[in-house]
Formats: C-alpha cells, structure tokens, sequence
C-alpha cells in the first residue's frame, strides 16, 4: 500500500492522480487552502478504495506552517512513498506588469512555496533513502514568452530545482520527477479557447501516476510537448523576439 | 459558447459555467434565468438556456456502503462512473437509461425509464434523497415523504425546480456482470406485444421494430430479453471506442440504405430464441461504443421522437402510427418498442402504462410538419412525448397531455423557482 502525500489537492490533475491512485488502494494525506474541498475530495477516495485520507488546510505561502503540515503528514502515513507537489496559480501576466508586488507574490506561490517544502521534504526522503518526489512544472518553465513569464519563470526556477534535487538524491536512491504538463482543461484555464492541442485531466493524472513508479526524470505531459518545446526553445533569440508567443 | 442539444437540430450561444464543487453554484443564481445541463445527452433544447451551468465536474463521489448498496454522489456523477465503481463490488444501477453517459442530475430530471420499467418503474423511485439548491440560495434535502410536492415536482422536472447538487441511489445487487440476452423474432405488432405481455416477468424487455417494411411485414421485429447472468464473474470490460469524426454526409442515410441495414439485420437475427451472453456495456449502452454517434445523421442533425399510448388504445394505435411513418418514407433508422409498466406520481414524469415508441428523423424538409401530425394523432389517443426527447412540441400539447403541469408550476412558484430556472424548451411549452 503505497502512501502518498498530495500538496495542491484539490487541483484537477493532483485530484485526477489521486483517482487512479485510490484504486489500488492507497493511503493519503491531502494539502489545500479550503478544508470544504479537501473534505470533498478526501470522501470521493475513500468510496474510490483509498484505504485512509486525513486533510490539512493551509496557505502554502506560509512557510512556518510547512513544518508542521509535514509532521502531520508523517504521523499520519508513517512514511511517503510518494510526494506529489501540484499547488500553484496561474499568473494574470497583464496584472503582473503594471504591479512589482503581485509579480512577486506570483512567484512567491509558484516558485518559492514549492522550493522551501522540497528542502524540507528532500532531506526527509534523503535520510529514508526510498521513495519519489513529483513536482508539476510546466512547459511555460522551459523558456520564457511574453504571454506569460511571471509564470514561466516561476515554473523554471521549479525545474531548475529539481533538476538539481534529482542529481544530489539520486545517490539516496530518491528519485525526483519533474512534470510538464501541456495545455490541460482544468478550472485553471477556464478562459482560454480551447484548441486541438489542449489535454484533459484525467490524460495527465495517468500519465503521471505511470511516471511515479519509474526512477523519474521529466515528464512532459502529453508527451508531444517536448517537440514543441524543443522547437521553440531552439528558435534563435533574434527571430524569437519578433514572435507573438 | 454554441452549445446543442443531442440531436444537434437546435442551438445556443449560451453563457457556460463549469463549478469544480457544488458550493460554487450558489453566486451563479445571480446569473439566472439557467439551467443546468450535463454531458447534453437530452436531444432537443431542454438543456440549452442563456446561461447554463455544465455540471459534469461535479463528479465526486459521497459514499457508498457496500452492505445496503446506498450510493451518495455529486449530481455530475455519470451512470458509467457509478458502473465502473460498484459493478466489481457486486452492485448494479437498479434502472439505467440507453446511455452510459448520462449525469445522477440528469437522470433525476428526466427521471429516465430503463429496458426494466414494467418492474422496476423510474430512476427516480430508486432515489432515496437529494440536495436541492433552490432560487433563493438554500439548498434542501428532498425526499419523498419529507418533502413530496418538491420530490414529485423535480424528478421528471426538466432542472426546473433548482439545481439538483448530489443525490443517494438504491443500488440493486448483481453475481455477474454479463446479461443473458435472448432474441425473439415477431412478424407483426400483435405478435411483438404478446410476447412481451409473455415474458412480463423478464428483468429487461426491449423491442426493435423494422419502420420501413410495409403492409405485410409491418411490425416486422426483434424482441430482446435480458436477465443479469448468475455467473460469468464480476469485470469491467472495457471496449475499444470508435469514433466518428465528422459529420456524416446527410446523403447517406436514406430510405433505401435503411431499408438494407434494416433487412440484414433483421434477417441476421432469423433464428429466433438467439441466446447471448454479454458484458453489460454492449446489453445497455450499445450506441456509447461509438463517440458522437449523432454526427451519423448529418449536419442538420436528427430528431427523436418518443412517445408513449395509454394500454387501452394499444397495439390499434401503435399501428396507425406505425403506417403514418410508413407511409410518410422518412425512414427512421431506430425505432424501438418498449411496453411501460405503472407510471409514477411525479408532476411530469414521461411514463404511463402502455405502449413507447422511440424513432429518429433525420433533419431534412417535412420534418417539421411530420412531427407535428405525429403529436396531434399521440395527443388525440391520450398519450404523450417524452420532454428529454422533444424539441417541438406546442404549448398546447404540453398542457393537454401533461395534466398535471399547473401542480407543478405551483411548486414551482412555492420554492422560488420562476424566472430562475428556465430552457428554450420551458419558454416554448408555456411554463414561467
């Protein structure tokens, strides 16, 4: 029985990963900001199979709270065999620009949160010398564009993290998995017009819950968007600063 | 967003929301007039509305005790959800419609009839509660004996009352997961209705009627018989999906490929008392194999039309309806024959004892006035049209064969309802 501790909970894609997981069985501890749908969330697992789910409600951003949350999280489970960090916003880029201050708090929840609970959570895997530590990134991380670079820069200092965790825990035989989903259908996303390249959920949820038991690495999820990626990362910086991307 | 009904004849460009958890729904009130709609599987405009709450990601399950078989869940919880769920569990949906995409609120507001009516009757008389969001922002538990007139008004009322938020199920327990099925061939209408008079006792009884063949051969059609296996074990069965990408040229269906589809099949089926066990997904759901199915008909898009004759006027009216389609050779590539057992109180639940039929048009010139002969020869016989189906039917009929509708507009009026909740289908059938 595999336990899991999920930050960002009640987000499409932790939600949808943690269906799957429930399934077969799985114990869980679930972070969020709203205790109302964490309690939603945590009663659909259980008629799913999972066989305990405990709740804690906090602000991520709070980091004096990170510590406590994660000796819950341990007296609860016992150990983690799996860490699924999946919290964070989408940044208004519009809004970014005219303020410094919301610029930061942007990348105070989609960057810094993240990095202070992987220093926290690393070293507790890194003693237990088991176990996977799955960051959800983006492929906006992998190279900045005008359309929204608060966020993308965000998402790279989450991927230039955990590339470097997976190098240092690998000798712990911890393994790091950075995830880079494309464009998913999520409640996140809800203004955007939806076109061919757009993923559901639940697509992404399996994807990942296949990759966590795999030795980790990165993930983009589909899978396509590496070649995009590739692609755009690869568009020399004179053409690239013509583009409307 | 341009949203449609499943028959794609009729659409709207519809302010769309999509609350993630049933407390997000109560600041949408403000947006009202609404209606709530799920994965749009009722075919004409009852789900099409100015403003439209799409509650398919409320999906979460409540609770389910797997001694008594209760099942609680959010109102965008498909029937195909619930299968998956407690199918390996040794439990069943103890009345399920044609399609496994259908949501608990849907179901509930449609109050949907299965192959098992004549025995277990609507959905919703296996509905031991639900939570109700009301106009005015409070959400009511409804049950049948605390609060009847608001149970009776909302199962079967089209979203009408409120927004339907979750809802506990009666499940019915199974051994197996496969139906055994059994085919029996009729030659005519008197025949096909003698045998399901026969095998009134059978869990599930549909029938397949041949529309296009004439005179002699009317009635022409297959009686299909199922029962839940005893053995065969409990799986999921998963089928590979086919998909139909775009629409259909409307060219393709017409009376003379009908006729041969129709022909072969029922010649495929010669040899009467046919046995088959299937998975229960091909027995239920045998359309959902193929996604948007209903591109088949074209761009035009397709009506279907169900209705249903009190017994008493019976297999004499059936015919004169039958010979009415036959006649008209805008050949219906479905037409199935279902025999209702006891209707319920519900305001405007769509089953009475007698005879259903369910026929698709194809959307083309003649429609329109074939549909309206239908309704007025359906209205005559006392009988009626299923409002998940309907996306023409006047005021006029509505009020004359859904006798109860002034019931059901008092409730209405009583719990806040008016001027909250209404579809393209409430305004043109005359309600507030």
């Amino acid at each position: 029985m595999k336990k899991i501790l999920i930050v960002g909970a009640t987000s499409a894609i932790a939600e949808n990963s943690a269906r799957i997981w429930a399934k077969a069985g799985c114990r869980f501890f679930l972070v969020g900001r709203s205790w109302e749908r964490l309690d939603a969330v945590a009663k659909d697992l259980i008629v799913r199979g999972a066989v305990g789910v405990d709740t804690f409600s906090m602000d991520l951003t709070q980091f004096d709270q990170q510590e406590t949350m994660l000796n819950k999280a341990y007296t609860f489970l016992g150990e983690i065999d799996v860490a699924l960090i999946a919290h964070g916003t989408l940044s208004n880029q519009i809004a970014c620009e005219s303020s410094p201050q919301l610029t930061l708090q942007e990348i105070n929840v989609n960057a810094l949160s993240v990095i202070s609970l992987l220093t926290l959570l690393a070293n507790r895997f890194e003693k237990r010398m088991s176990g996977l530590i799955a960051v959800i990134s983006s492929v906006a991380g992998d190279r900045g564009r005008q359309s929204n670079y608060v966020y993308g820069s965000s998402k790279a200092m989450v991927s230039a993290f955990t590339s470097g965790l997976r190098q240092r825990l690998a000798k712990s035989n911890v393994h790091v998995l950075t995830i880079k989903p494309g464009f998913v259908d999520t409640p996140m996303t809800k203004d955007f017009n939806k076109g061919p390249l757009w993923t559901k959920p639940h697509t992404v949820a399996s994807q990942i819950v296949k990759a966590c038991n795999s030795k980790g690495g990165t993930l983009y999820a589909p899978r396509f968007w590496w070649a995009i990626m590739t692609i755009i990362k690869l568009i020399p910086e004179a053409i690239f600063i013509k583009l409307k991307l | 967003m341009k949203i449609q009904g499943w028959g794609r004849y009729t659409s709207i460009d519809a302010k769309v929301f999509s609350p993630s958890f049933d407390f997000e729904c109560e600041g949408y009130l403000q947006s009202s007039p609404l209606i709530c709609r799920g994965f749009g599987r009722s075919y004409g405009d009852s789900s099409l509305s100015q403003t439209v709450i799409e509650t398919t990601k409320l999906d979460r399950f409540i609770s389910f005790n797997q001694d008594t078989g209760l099942l609680s869940c959010q109102a965008g919880v498909s029937m195909n959800e619930i299968l998956n769920l407690v199918v390996l569990r040794g439990w069943f949906l103890s009345v399920t419609p044609g399609s496994g995409y259908v949501t608990v609120g849907g179901a509930i507001a449609s109050d949907v009839h299965g192959k098992n009516h004549h025995i277990r009757g609507s959905f919703s008389q296996h509905v031991i509660s639900f939570d109700l969001l009301l106009g005015c922002g409070e959400i009511i538990t409804v049950t049948p004996s605390r609060t009847p007139d608001l149970f009776k008004a909302t199962c079967g009322g089209m979203g009408l009352t409120g927004i339907i938020l979750s809802a506990t199920l009666q499940l019915i327990p199974i051994k197996s997961s496969f139906i055994s099925q059994r085919t029996l061939r009729a030659n005519s209408l008197e025949e096909v209705c003698e045998l399901f008079e026969a095998n009134a006792l059978s869990t599930y009884s549909v029938a397949w009627i041949d529309c296009l063949a004439k005179v002699r051969q009317m009635g022409r059609s297959l009686l299909m018989i199922g029962e839940h296996c005893v053995h065969g074990g409990l799986e999921l069965v998963t089928r590979p999906k086919k998909n139909l990408p775009m629409d259909m040229p409307s060219w393709v269906l017409n009376p003379y490929s009908i006729k041969v589809f129709n022909f072969i099949y029922f010649q495929k089926s010669i040899f009467s008392n046919e046995k088959l066990d299937l998975p229960y997904l091909s027995y239920f759901y045998p359309l959902d194999a193929i996604n948007n199915w209903n591109r088949m008909y074209g761009r035009n898009g397709f009506i279907q039309y169900q209705f249903v004759l009190p017994k008493a006027v019976g297999v004499r009216g059936l015919k004169i309806i039958l010979k009415f389609i036959s006649e008209s050779n805008k050949g219906s590539f479905l037409a199935v024959l279902k025999v209702f057992g006891k209707g319920n109180e519900n305001y405007l639940s769509f089953p009475i004892e007698g005879y259903s039929l369910a026929l698709d048009f194809k959307m083309e010139p003649g429609i329109i006035d074939l549909v309206k002969r239908l309704d007025s020869m359906v209205e005559e016989m006392g009988g009626r049209i299923y409002l998940t189906k309907d996306s023409l039917m006047s005021e006029k009929t509505f009020k004359s064969t859904y006798a109860q509708w002034e019931l059901f507009e008092e409730v209405r009026t009583k719990y806040g309802a008016i001027g909250k909740f209404t579809s393209n289908q409430s305004k043109r059938l005359g309600l507030q």
